[in-house]
């Protein structure tokens, strides 16, 4: 049986604006085991990076989170104080940036931001926590890792950077690890680095890994479990075998149509017409409705239930309900 | 769909050098090598994908191409007619011809300028058309790219990532013209709009029979749009041959390690992965021999020492390794 490491209910956040309160994450709940990969897959602005930084409790100043728990190893997170999260974030649970160079101090040598939480959190001395973090920079594949440790952030590559933002994050050896967009900056190279690097260390230190992308290809490569976000909400969640071979909601099928296959020259690609709408856009029923085209009355007006496809696949649309309608009225006339 | 009788443009040892200057007199102490060497014929009608990773000098090379960077060395035959070495003046009746779509189309387009204006802008240039004459001009364009005529008056902050895109193609093809360099067109893009963007340009190339250079990072997107694939490494061309047989047989080390890397969306699949170690080396101070040496899995004594040729190892192909 798998440790539960993080549980997520019913997350919701909101953000203080001109307009007034408007949601971005609503009602979401998802969990995440040790030693287990959970992709949150969709397009931008689609909720999946304030989903990680509600986690963290790292939302900017104007958002909070309004509702929901999020447990993490049987402690609430949303109800603790700053201080307390302060001993937990950078220790047990950490955080991969997409960009390195805005999350890295450029005024700061790399050796001091990877000394820091070491010294906090460790209360190592200054040359055992120098000693441990050229180990960590070695472990991260980075050449020269005493020199490495007295350099600054510009004065290294986008791989590198990324490689030090993962060895700052592992610093504590955490239990759960949020990687938000990790290898959207680099290339491709580079990121087939990073991926293995990640997957490497999760399979040494039994970690749980977060995992937010809109790479349909990284989903594929890292993920066990997948989750789909559309407009602030979880519209399909399965093990990453079942998402790809047997998609249930239209847009996850849309989203998996709309990417090139490199192996495959006359794949025709489908765009999912239309955009992801705005946060203060009211939408009544189904949010994806506008953009589907499978859309009914029923999608218009009410907001869809979930619907069990499996023991490990879940996905909120009206359509289930037909086919599942289908199925039974099929399995009864077969009966008779 | 390929004229191969035709070349619209003819690319001969293009080199593009930035000088790195220091020292309290400023003086040149050397070159960043964006772009080295790089001979290529571009036919009529096709879609020539260039791929490589940041700083391989692809975007320097589209730029080049046309002349929004003067060439250190070397000769463009546009349409019979050399444009490498022609004065600002008289490349004003080229740059009609040849247009270029860039990334982000956010930093590309005035936000204090409506968008009717922005496409308007062109015209005034390049034509003779009166007022009412332009309007009709630009409305037809909007509607060309899918965008409708209530969007003439209002700002680019108004319009989605997508919808900004399929303006800066309307401007990229208002002049009617024959060549267009797309630098990484949709990689901004998320891959549902993506797909929106990519069959547009296809539908417009098919329309108004467009010669595009289309540069990118991403491998499946270049397969699904070229007809050609260029590969750089350092300002230096690697390999170079259609599509199909550049993705189902690559020769060079780095295109092979370059498709390894790409993550498939098919889960479960084990790969077999060229690992290539470390970074792109410095292209102020690129590597002797062979620029890719330092990170090849292949790597012999000849490729440290001697440069290797650019050669058509068969129909079509070419590639520049020792060891193919």
């Amino acid at each position: 049986m798998a440790e539960l490491l993080l549980d997520v209910n019913n997350l919701v956040t909101k953000f203080k604006t001109a307009d007034g309160k408007l949601s971005a994450v609503r009602g979401v709940s998802f969990s995440v085991n040790k030693g287990e990969t959970v992709c949150i897959v969709g397009e931008s602005g689609c909720g999946k990076s304030i989903t990680s930084l509600s986690i963290m409790n790292l939302l900017p100043n104007n958002g909070e989170i309004s509702e929901g728990s999020v447990r993490f190893l049987g402690q609430e997170l949303t109800k603790m104080r700053q201080d307390e999260l302060r001993k937990l974030r950078g220790n047990k649970m950490a955080m991969i940036f997409q960009e390195p160079m805005t999350a890295l101090n450029p005024v700061f040598t790399v050796g001091f931001q990877i000394r820091e939480p070491l010294k906090i959190h460790k209360r190592l001395s200054q040359r055992e926590a120098h000693r441990k973090g050229i180990e960590l920079l070695k472990q991260v594949g980075i050449p020269y890792p005493e020199k490495r440790m007295s350099q600054y952030s510009h004065e290294l590559s986008g791989g590198m950077r990324q490689r030090v933002m993962i060895a700052i994050a592992l610093a504590c050896r955490p239990s759960l690890l949020i990687a938000d967009e990790p290898t959207t900056a680099l290339d491709v190279t580079i990121q087939a680095q990073i991926l293995d690097l990640i997957d490497d260390l999760k399979e040494e230190l039994g970690m749980g890994v977060i995992m937010v992308t809109h790479d349909m290809g990284v989903v594929a490569e890292v993920a066990d479990r997948v989750m789909v976000m559309y407009a602030g909400e979880k519209i399909e969640e399965a093990d990453v075998e079942s998402l790809f071979s047997n998609p249930q909601h239209p847009y996850t099928k849309g989203l998996l149509k709309s990417v090139p296959n490199v192996d495959d020259r006359n794949h025709q690609l489908e765009a999912i017409p239309g955009t992801l709408p705005n946060l203060n856009e009211v939408i009544t029923g189904c949010r994806f409705h506008n953009r589907c085209e499978f859309a009914t009355e029923k999608c218009r007006t009410q907001s869809p239930k979930t619907f069990t496809v499996n023991d490990e696949h879940t996905v909120r649309c009206w359509l289930q309900e037909v086919e599942q309608h289908d199925e039974s009225a099929a399995t009864a006339s077969s009966n008779q | 769909m390929m004229n191969l009788q035709q070349p619209l443009l003819q690319i001969n040892n293009v080199k593009k050098y930035y000088p790195i200057k220091g020292g309290i007199l400023q003086r040149v102490q050397g070159h960043v090598k964006a772009v080295e060497d790089v001979t290529i014929d571009v036919y009529e009608g096709e879609t020539l994908g260039i791929v490589g990773e940041s700083g391989c000098g692809k975007s320097t090379f589209g730029r080049a191409v046309l002349r929004l960077e003067p060439l250190t060395e070397g000769s463009i035959v546009f349409k019979g007619q050399e444009i490498g070495t022609l004065s600002d003046r008289k490349l004003k009746a080229f740059k009609r011809e040849m247009q270029m779509i860039f990334q982000d189309p956010y930093a590309s387009l005035n936000p204090r300028q409506r968008v009717g204006d922005a496409l308007e802008e062109a015209f005034i240039i390049h034509t003779s058309l009166s007022k009412k004459e332009r309007k009709e001009k630009v409305l037809n364009l909007l509607d060309e790219v899918g965008l409708k005529a209530e969007h003439y008056d209002r700002y680019p902050h108004e319009f989605s990532g997508g919808q900004r895109q399929r303006i800066g193609i309307a401007r990229a093809i208002s002049l009617n013209p024959s060549f267009i360099v797309c630098d990484e067109a949709v990689s901004a893009l998320d891959v549902s709009v993506q797909a929106q963007v990519i069959k547009l340009l296809k539908d417009l190339q098919e329309k108004h029979q467009l010669t595009y250079m289309f540069i990118s990072h991403d491998l499946g997107v270049v397969r699904h749009i070229s007809d050609r694939v260029l590969v750089m490494y350092l300002g230096n061309t690697a390999e170079l041959a259609p599509a199909d047989r550049i993705y189902d047989n690559p020769l060079h080390p780095y295109t092979k390690a370059l498709l390894s890397a790409i993550p498939r969306p098919v889960p479960g699949r084990k790969r077999n992965r060229v690992k290539l170690e470390g970074d792109l080396p410095n292209p102020a101070n690129p590597p002797k021999g062979c620029s890719f040496h330092t990170r090849c899995p292949l790597a012999t004594v000849r490729c440290k020492e001697e440069r290797p040729i650019w050669r058509e190892v068969e129909e079509n192909h070419f590639v520049a390794c020792h060891e193919v």
